[in-house]
């Protein structure tokens, strides 16, 4: 209800559409939605882009340090947006990421990933770490979606507390082939590729 | 007085009724009829600037026929949507931030208050003196100092065209003019209708005889045929309008010269700022006519000229 709410008045806010190529979002596989990070809304409006079927089902993986940080994010976190509290300082057998994100793959819901790690003010997104790499490993039936945000940097950077207007827009590409014995390294930057190659579409 | 009650503005609105059927019918006639494929994209994208049209026109009259506040709000949402894809469009930088963060949400409804409350004094100055000293001592104070004369320039250009100009139009409605008490919705139905029936009829008057570009470097789709055919009609209907202004046919005329004279600048104005900028349009909000500012850059020019000429000449 207040999630709704909230995205509705995000889209209305900042005038957000997203484009993706047909019939990317028809079939129902689950999906790891990764994307260049610059802002707090960054997956808020991700989110609420999506199709309302799709956005449902799908769930967003957030830093645990920053996401508990205070009763209003925690709530925001957990009862509004559902979000995927991961490990980001201290990561043990018992709390590692791919694990908590892999059980909500195999229930069947999406998720959106920052795999920059953090937030960054750069024009381009930082080099990304090996999160969405093993994870994608160990989940060979879900679908990666690269996807690019723009201007939400502009919106809300880093550090500043209020909004301002400008028109947004969030651009998903084509899944990623999966490429069988490919390095770490390789496929992080693969997959920074496809998310930088959708900028100006 | 209600407006509707009024027998003038009654044929006013029968009139855009009529003219916007007769649009729609020579629309669907030549979607039927076109056969090349340059032409069919062509009556495709006219048809979608008619079909907007309609919303456009029922947006605005029902904002008229509600009232001073409910014309003023409208206004005040058009010029932050226009601001928005300014400020969207040109570049800024982090040190912008609380700049902007002034315009939207102090600046713009601060000034639209005041037109509200038809403060005229403080109307009139608020943006061109007030808010052009504190932007650039808020950007100042924020540090950054790359680019700082370009930056503040743009801000305060946006504040300036996206709100100020515009609310010149809604202003209208403030204006004391003898013997045309509770009639000012009249003045603003007048310069819309002219202003943009200026910019429809200069781009029927240039798709149908356009040959000479006008500004080839700058909006390569203005042409003299159209400038020409599309101000000498429109100043025309400006005339032929003057029963629902408190003028004479020839003063009507005059305006309507002044009003069209000042649209076509205010669009290639823009135009130049969307070449530089490398686009086509500022948004995507109108189907078939680009963004909010695509659609009123004309009127932001024109009405503060009309605002003052009449000011001057008839209170």
């Amino acid at each position: 209800m207040i999630a709704t709410f909230l995205a509705w008045w995000i889209r209305l806010f900042t005038g957000a559409h997203a484009r993706w190529p047909k019939g990317l979002l028809d079939a129902p596989a689950p999906r790891i939605f990764f994307a260049n990070h610059t802002s707090n809304l960054d997956f808020v409006v991700l989110w609420s882009v999506l199709p309302p079927p799709v956005r449902r089902r799908t769930r967003a993986a957030a830093a645990r340090d920053y996401w508990n940080g205070g009763p209003v994010r925690r709530w925001l976190a957990s009862s509004v947006f559902n979000v995927v509290l991961i490990e980001r300082k201290q990561v043990t057998r018992a709390n590692n990421p791919v694990r908590d994100l892999g059980a909500v793959l195999q229930a069947g819901d999406s998720i959106i990933l920052f795999p920059e790690g953090g937030r960054f003010s750069e024009p381009e997104p930082m080099p990304f770490k090996s999160g969405l790499f093993h994870l994608a490993l160990e989940q060979p039936g879900a679908q990666l979606v690269p996807v690019w945000i723009d201007n939400l940097n502009r919106v809300l950077p880093k550090g500043e507390l209020i909004a301002i207007p400008f028109l947004c827009s969030v651009t998903l590409g084509a899944p990623l082939a999966r490429i069988e014995g490919e390095t770490k390294e390789a496929f992080a930057e693969r997959a920074r590729a496809a998310v930088i190659a959708l900028r100006g579409h | 007085m209600n407006l509707l009650l009024d027998l003038e503005a009654r044929w006013f609105f029968a009139g855009v009724l009529g003219l916007l059927v007769v649009a729609s019918l020579v629309g669907a006639l030549l979607a039927r009829t076109t056969r090349s494929e340059a032409g069919q994209s062509v009556v495709r994208n006219l048809n979608a600037r008619i079909r907007a049209w309609w919303f456009m026109a029922a947006f605005f009259g029902a904002a008229v026929v509600a009232g001073h506040g409910a014309s003023v709000l409208l206004f005040a949402a058009m010029s932050f949507l226009a601001l928005r894809e300014f400020v969207t469009l040109v570049p800024t930088r982090r040190g912008d931030h609380r700049p902007l963060f002034w315009s939207f949400f102090v600046i713009l409804p601060v000034h639209y208050y005041f037109v509200w409350t038809e403060w005229y004094g403080l109307f009139s100055i608020l943006i061109p003196v007030y808010a052009c000293l504190w932007i650039p001592i808020r950007a100042a104070m924020a540090g950054e100092t790359e680019d700082f004369l370009a930056r503040t320039a743009r801000v305060q250009w946006g504040l300036l065209v996206c709100i100020y100009f515009v609310s010149y139009a809604p202003a209208l409605l403030t204006l004391p003019i003898p013997g045309y008490e509770g009639e000012n919705a009249k003045l603003l139905l007048f310069l819309v209708c002219v202003v943009q029936m200026s910019d429809v009829l200069q781009y029927v008057w240039g798709k149908l005889f356009g040959r000479t570009p006008i500004a080839p470097r700058v909006s390569p789709s203005k042409t003299v045929e159209g400038f020409a055919g599309g101000i000498a009609s429109a100043v025309a209907l400006g005339a032929g309008l003057w029963w629902i202004t408190p003028f004479t046919p020839w003063q009507a005329a005059g305006m309507a010269l002044a009003i069209c004279l000042m649209g076509f600048s205010g669009g290639l104005v823009m135009s130049a700022i969307k070449r530089d900028r490398g686009v086509k349009d500022f948004g995507a909000l109108i189907e078939g006519h680009g963004g909010m500012l695509d659609r009123i850059d004309s009127l932001c020019f024109s009405a503060p000229l009309f605002f003052h000429l009449t000011r001057y000449f008839f209170t």
